[in-house]
């Protein structure tokens, strides 16, 4: 077994590898129904859940009572992790809805196929809005990573974990078909790496010595139902404040920024390597949190940019909020594939050259 | 008024009933269910060791009367919330409180399964044929021909489907452990409920499988009676329909 220094070195899948950090990361319970393409999630987690038998892995009878089960667990004061794609996720956003309101904190993994309806098994980013405007009813926000490797498969598990449990608002980590089943070499966290966090507010039974616990999304005097949407947006400024990630790659010389999360950012790597041979000054901007997203840096880079090309695997999501931080500055463009397909570099190229012709021109 | 120091306290409102004034309509059979659960509560000394689960529907404020931790469930998914709460915490008392429409209509699916995996917990079912918290519409356990605000000219089970035993089915599962059925229109069927309770979380302490308490129980508003009216209307209509006592009982 190679070692990197603490970690621990291996080649794994990226569902797998998601579920082996999710064990090291002291995740209490999971709860999950299949579905393509990531049922290796649950798998794993029965085929190793012997090795953990503090752990709860419990096959449901459908997505609707497996976040259920979330809620209540998570309700408890335990760490939670569900995990689905697309469709399961959609089945699931009651619930999520419910504990935006609730507060209660669980990291749900959507590791997403093409849409709409039961549309694909293949990879897609097409709930991008799904995942960063909400989703279900009601003013919430989830904080949402996208991770663009198996090692970020990993990290984000406990980056997601820390993070829902600080702000006591569920966290998404918004991956893909191609990350969760492609094999790469991840460096894994020792157990334990995430101690605990003190759930106060959980209802683990009342003692004499508090107030009971009540966990709940009903507020009916609406001056209170109010002030709990205040509350609940209070924590989002904080979020947009202090917890936008994002990688930044050849921008500070670059005529044109590509910006692109997840998988896409890793093609478009090989998009800007290309373009850079060929002479374009071509950077890249990978937004690694999409909620809270990373507004202010880009419109720093509309400052000294000519253009920005989104690209994703969808109709063109994220582009939007790419829009709306550039506030018109420099032009945006746009380029992808949907249902399934994946932008090759050769595509990518071609766009991004239409775009340098339109911007000499 | 007089204080009489020296009299006898013979009965008092168990302490872990809040002093919330309830907000059930008079003669509505869930204050009852509500004080005798907290009652045994009380008796058995678990209110520390206890979570509630609260559902979407006349209930959905029982954790304004019930000191106890609690969580308030999506509509019909008491049960579930229930087994992840259960799953985590084993060894503490664990209990869903719902309705006819939130567990035998919408949450069918969560109640059917959490029985069959036999979860630890004990699942209060009101079954007073009726959706009160909306107004009184039609509920899958609404009698043949009953009128309600959806069924205007009496539930057509050709057209609306048949009131739905679900006690009846969730007797089969091997997952049950004691199943029941009882009511609260008179003294001694809150008697008998009680005892009901009381060996529900004994059970649940021994580790046994789900316990299932149906209550026959009364909506006076919904139902368009006086609370007199209605239970004796719940009396000829509802029991013989709907027959008290024991489904599943461990020998």
């Amino acid at each position: 077994m190679k070692t990197d220094g603490e970690k621990e070195v291996r080649l794994m899948k990226g569902n797998e590898a998601l579920a082996e950090a999710a064990f090291r990361a002291g995740m209490k319970a999971y709860f999950g129904y299949p579905i393509t393409p990531q049922s290796e999630v649950m798998e794993y987690l029965t085929f190793h859940a012997p090795e953990h038998p503090d752990v709860v892995v419990l096959q449901a009878e459908s997505e609707v009572a497996a976040i259920n089960m979330v809620y209540g667990a998570a309700g408890a004061g335990a760490r939670v992790m569900i995990s689905s794609s697309s469709p399961g996720i959609s089945l699931m956003q009651e619930g999520i809805s419910y504990m935006t309101s609730a507060q209660i904190p669980a990291l749900i993994v959507n590791v997403q196929r093409g849409g709409p309806g039961l549309g694909t098994i293949q990879p897609s980013q097409g709930d991008y809005f799904q995942a960063v405007k909400g989703g279900g009813h009601g003013d919430y926000h989830l904080l949402v990573l996208a991770p663009a490797s198996v090692q970020e498969m990993v990290d984000f598990v406990i980056e997601g974990f820390r993070l829902t449990e600080k702000y006591r608002n569920p966290a998404m980590i918004l991956a893909d078909g191609a990350l969760g089943q492609m094999m790469e070499k991840v460096a894994l966290p020792p157990q334990g790496i995430l101690p605990p966090t003190p759930a106060p507010w959980a209802t683990t039974g009342k003692p004499e010595t508090r107030e009971r616990n009540i966990l709940t999304s009903l507020f009916m005097e609406p001056e209170r139902m109010e002030s709990i949407n205040l509350h609940l947006q209070k924590k989002y400024r904080m979020m947009e404040e202090t917890e936008v990630r994002y990688e930044c790659i050849g921008t500070d010389d670059a005529d044109i920024i590509l910006v692109a999360f997840g998988l896409m950012a890793r093609v478009c790597l090989k998009v800007m390597e290309i373009a850079r041979e060929k002479g374009l000054k071509v950077g890249l901007l990978r937004p690694m949190t999409l909620y809270p997203f990373p507004s202010a840096i880009l419109r720093k880079l509309a400052e000294s940019v000519d253009a920005f090309l989104t690209v994703e695997m969808n109709a063109g999501q994220m582009v939007e909020d790419v829009r709306l931080s550039v506030e018109g500055k420099k032009p945006v463009y746009f380029y992808g594939r949907m249902g399934g397909m994946i932008p090759t570099p050769e595509e990518i190229l071609e766009k991004l050259f239409s775009i340098v012709h339109v911007q000499v021109r | 008024m007089t204080m009489h120091n020296d009299m006898e306290v013979v009965y008092k409102k168990p302490q872990t009933l809040t002093d919330t004034p309830m907000h059930y309509c008079p003669g509505c059979g869930h204050g009852v269910v509500h004080k005798i659960l907290m009652e045994v509560i009380d008796e058995l000394g678990i209110q520390s060791q206890t979570v509630g689960v609260a559902p979407v529907g006349c209930a959905v404020f029982a954790y304004d009367y019930m000191n106890i931790d609690m969580q308030e469930a999506a509509h019909g998914r008491a049960s579930a919330v229930a087994t992840g709460i259960k799953r985590v915490l084993p060894d503490k008392y664990v209990f869903s409180y719902q309705g006819d429409g939130d567990l035998a209509a919408i949450g069918t699916a969560e109640t059917i399964h959490t029985v069959n995996r036999g979860e630890n917990i004990l699942i209060v079912f009101i079954n007073n044929a009726i959706y009160g918290m909306t107004g009184g519409q039609m509920a899958p356990t609404t009698l043949d021909g009953m009128i309600t605000s959806t069924s205007p000219y009496g539930r057509d089970v050709h057209t609306m489907g048949f009131p739905l035993k679900i006690t009846d089915l969730v007797a089969q599962l091997p997952g049950a452990y004691y199943v029941t059925r009882q009511a609260v229109y008179s003294t001694q069927h809150v008697r008998k409920l009680k005892k009901a309770i009381t060996m529900s979380f004994q059970f649940q302490k021994e580790k046994k499988g789900t316990c299932f308490i149906e209550v026959v129980s009364n909506c006076p508003s919904g139902w368009k009676m006086t609370p007199v009216e209605a239970n004796q209307w719940l009396e000829k209509n509802m029991i013989p329909f709907y027959p008290l006592g024991d489904l599943k009982a461990p020998r």
